[in-house]
């Protein structure tokens, strides 16, 4: 029965490593930028939080509807004044750019909030929870977390799929030239793409603050759990980041459940095996699939560059 | 020095009018800069008999940042590899250091082990984290870092979560002990600096930095990626291992986080954006740089780094070239040249209009 039970908190951690990741899938699948700021935003994200339900008085769950417009603008803001601008300056820049976001990010929260690890206020949720059996035992915090990694994956590949905006996107993330040539305007689809990842990181950084503590620090590790999912489910693939991430989730609590010290580790080898086996991630066949059909929501989303034989020659112009 | 060659084109043969060039890859600047590198070196290996002990301590640091930038340089510069887990050799090599000078060889024989340690470590991961590129290798090698201090933490034979301290040195006394381990880290710095310049200079230089540009690019011109990019891997983390030997030998303790510390990473990213991707002297005056911050402002505690951080993306977007890239393209100055220079034939030793390619 532990097993199970190791299974089923491990499938739940894993839908909150694919709500942070979801949003650097997007953003890289779309601006073809991994925001290594990513996991510091989402800390972000939870001091905010802190700080709005403190100021009101309130759960964390009732400042929602304050905290993810203004995320929603930060993201925005960022893509106008950084991230559109280390674009223009080529590859390198844009990595070199969001290390050196991170950095600040990391060192403000420090000198603003000390490092001391903290703890959002989750209201009643945060300690109800449900048998299912005698042995298992569900918190509804995590199945909530689980639920609304569902639901926003679902709600972007709908508005991917089915919305005008969503055939912009993916028009722009098919070939970001072509897409100017019929009049798209790039820098707006960019800023809504940027905007909606952080926004998303911030829900996530709002379940890890509100499940667990958070220091000025988390950001990096935040950030590696969440390339690790993307990666294990195939970049660009928004169902295979949930899938990535519920593999996650299982391997830490399963391992962990044998030995607490080796848990992050098993993650990470998880990747790195995930890495030499199968560099495309466990979904790429799909997403070709998907990507010749020039069907499925984030099918547009072309994988990363693999340097390598056939992948390697596929420039960004190359057709998909 | 050598007449510039002149190369006169088959255009030219058949009498079509085109002007024959010369092309060179030195100056006299460079001689001058060069003659000067000497004296400056010469000067340094004699500081501990000069002014000793107090002047030490700070130049120790400036050089250790000197080799951490331009190996970081030969990575992120040069090849367009932006690793940020070089953190991961430091701790190989400090920990290399560690076992090897645990089994009774002399510590400072131990810094080449070390070296050759890290490149031996850096095989098995650049099979995996160079199936990726840009920011995803970036994160990937983060991973390995990771990876590198969780089994560094795990190991009880190196003392776990609470480090070792490293033996071997009891023997000297404390002045020669801090002369030797200045010594090794003036050696270790010009190494570095030397090495990376004269490999640049090689053919490898060219194909390093056509696959830093457009690795499809440089492949369909029949450079070998795969090559270039894990020589440049190997060589890069087997100096940054020696680099770990030397921080772990300065310090005389090792212990996971503080020698698997992102920080080492941060600041190789400073110092050669600050000072200048892709040129020999970037990194080194942007090591001077880090080392003059870190001076004044180390004080400030974390403010310290939110300066370096928002200095490294301001540099990125503004000045992408560097101190140094700024600076050679107002004074046309190459001190340490790694291009060629191209100029027609019959201006003769004159000033020429275009400085090194970038």
């Amino acid at each position: 029965m532990n097993w199970v039970n190791a299974v089923i908190q491990g499938m739940l951690l894993g839908g909150q490593y694919a709500l942070i990741a979801c949003g650097l899938s997007l953003a890289f699948g779309v601006m073809r930028i991994v925001n290594l700021a990513h996991g510091d935003l989402a800390v972000c994200g939870a001091y905010l939080g802190l700080v709005l339900s403190s100021v009101l008085g309130v759960p964390v769950w009732v400042t929602l509807p304050l905290l993810l417009p203004a995320a929603f603008a930060v993201g925005m803001g960022l893509q106008v004044l950084l991230f559109g601008r280390a674009l223009r300056h080529g590859v390198l820049a844009p990595v070199l750019v969001t290390f050196g976001l991170s950095v600040m990010i990391e060192n403000l929260l420090q000198v603003a909030a000390t490092s001391d690890p903290r703890g959002l206020n989750g209201g009643a949720l945060t300690l109800a929870s449900f048998h299912i059996t005698s042995g298992i035992t569900v918190s509804w915090l995590f199945l909530t977390a689980f639920l609304t990694a569902c639901a926003v994956l679902s709600c972007l590949q709908l508005l991917l799929s089915r919305t005008s905006w969503g055939r912009k996107v993916r028009a722009t993330a098919d070939d970001l030239d072509t897409a100017r040539l019929v009049g798209i305007r790039v820098r707006p689809v960019f800023a809504t793409v940027a905007g909606i990842a952080v926004a998303t990181a911030a829900l996530a950084g709002v379940f890890i603050g509100t499940i667990g503590t958070f220091d000025p620090q988390a950001g990096t590790n935040t950030l590696i759990f969440a390339f690790e999912a993307v990666v294990i489910g195939g970049i660009g693939s928004l169902w295979g980041t949930l899938v990535g991430g519920v593999a996650l989730g299982i391997t830490q609590v399963v391992v962990g459940e044998l030995n607490q010290a080796y848990a992050v580790l098993a993650v990470h080898l998880l990747f790195l095996a995930v890495l030499t086996v199968r560099p495309g991630g466990l979904f790429t066949s799909h997403q070709s699939a998907a990507e010749a059909r020039g069907a499925g929501g984030a099918g547009g989303l072309r994988g990363f560059q693999v340097v390598g034989r056939v992948r390697g020659m596929r420039g960004r112009g190359a057709p998909g | 020095m050598k007449r510039p060659a002149v190369f006169r084109s088959a255009a030219a043969d058949a009498g079509l009018s085109v002007t024959p060039v010369a092309v060179s890859r030195w100056s006299r600047t460079a001689s001058a800069f060069t003659g000067v590198s000497v004296v400056v070196v010469a000067g340094l290996a004699a500081v501990p008999f000069v002014i000793g002990g107090p002047a030490e301590q700070p130049l120790i640091t400036l050089l250790t940042f000197v080799a951490m930038a331009s190996l970081w340089n030969l990575l992120a510069g040069f090849s367009g590899l932006t690793s940020f887990g070089q953190n991961a050799f430091i701790g190989v090599g400090a920990y290399a250091l560690y076992l090897v000078a645990a089994h009774g060889v002399n510590p400072f024989l131990g810094i080449l082990l070390a070296a050759i340690v890290g490149a031996v470590v850096a095989l098995p991961v650049s099979a995996l984290v160079l199936r990726l590129t840009g920011g995803y290798f970036a994160v990937a090698t983060l991973v390995v870092a990771s990876v590198f201090q969780i089994v560094a933490t795990l190991s009880p034979s190196v003392g776990g979560t609470t480090g070792v301290s490293v033996p071997g040195l009891a023997g000297y006394s404390d002045v020669l002990r801090e002369a030797l381990i200045y010594w090794a880290t003036l050696i270790v710095a010009v190494a570095s600096v030397a090495g990376v310049y004269l490999l640049v200079r090689r053919t490898f230089g060219l194909d390093a930095r056509a696959v830093g540009s457009d690795p499809v690019a440089a492949a369909s011109s029949g450079v070998r990626v795969g090559r270039i990019r894990l020589l440049a891997f190997v060589v890069a983390a087997g100096g940054t291992g020696a680099v770990g030997a030397l921080i772990a030998l300065q310090t005389l303790y090792v212990e996971p986080t503080s020698v698997f510390s992102i920080q080492y990473s941060v600041d190789m990213l400073f110092m050669v954006l600050i000072g200048g991707m892709a040129t020999i002297e970037g990194p080194i005056l942007g090591a001077l740089v880090l080392f003059l911050l870190q001076e004044t402002l180390s004080a400030y505690g974390a403010w310290y780094l939110v300066i370096v951080g928002g200095l490294a993306v301001v540099a990125t977007l503004i000045a992408s070239r560097g101190i140094w890239g700024f600076a050679s393209e107002r004074l046309g100055w190459s001190l340490l040249p790694v291009g060629y220079r191209v100029r027609p034939a019959d201006s003769g030793r004159g000033r020429g209009r275009r400085p090194n390619p970038p």
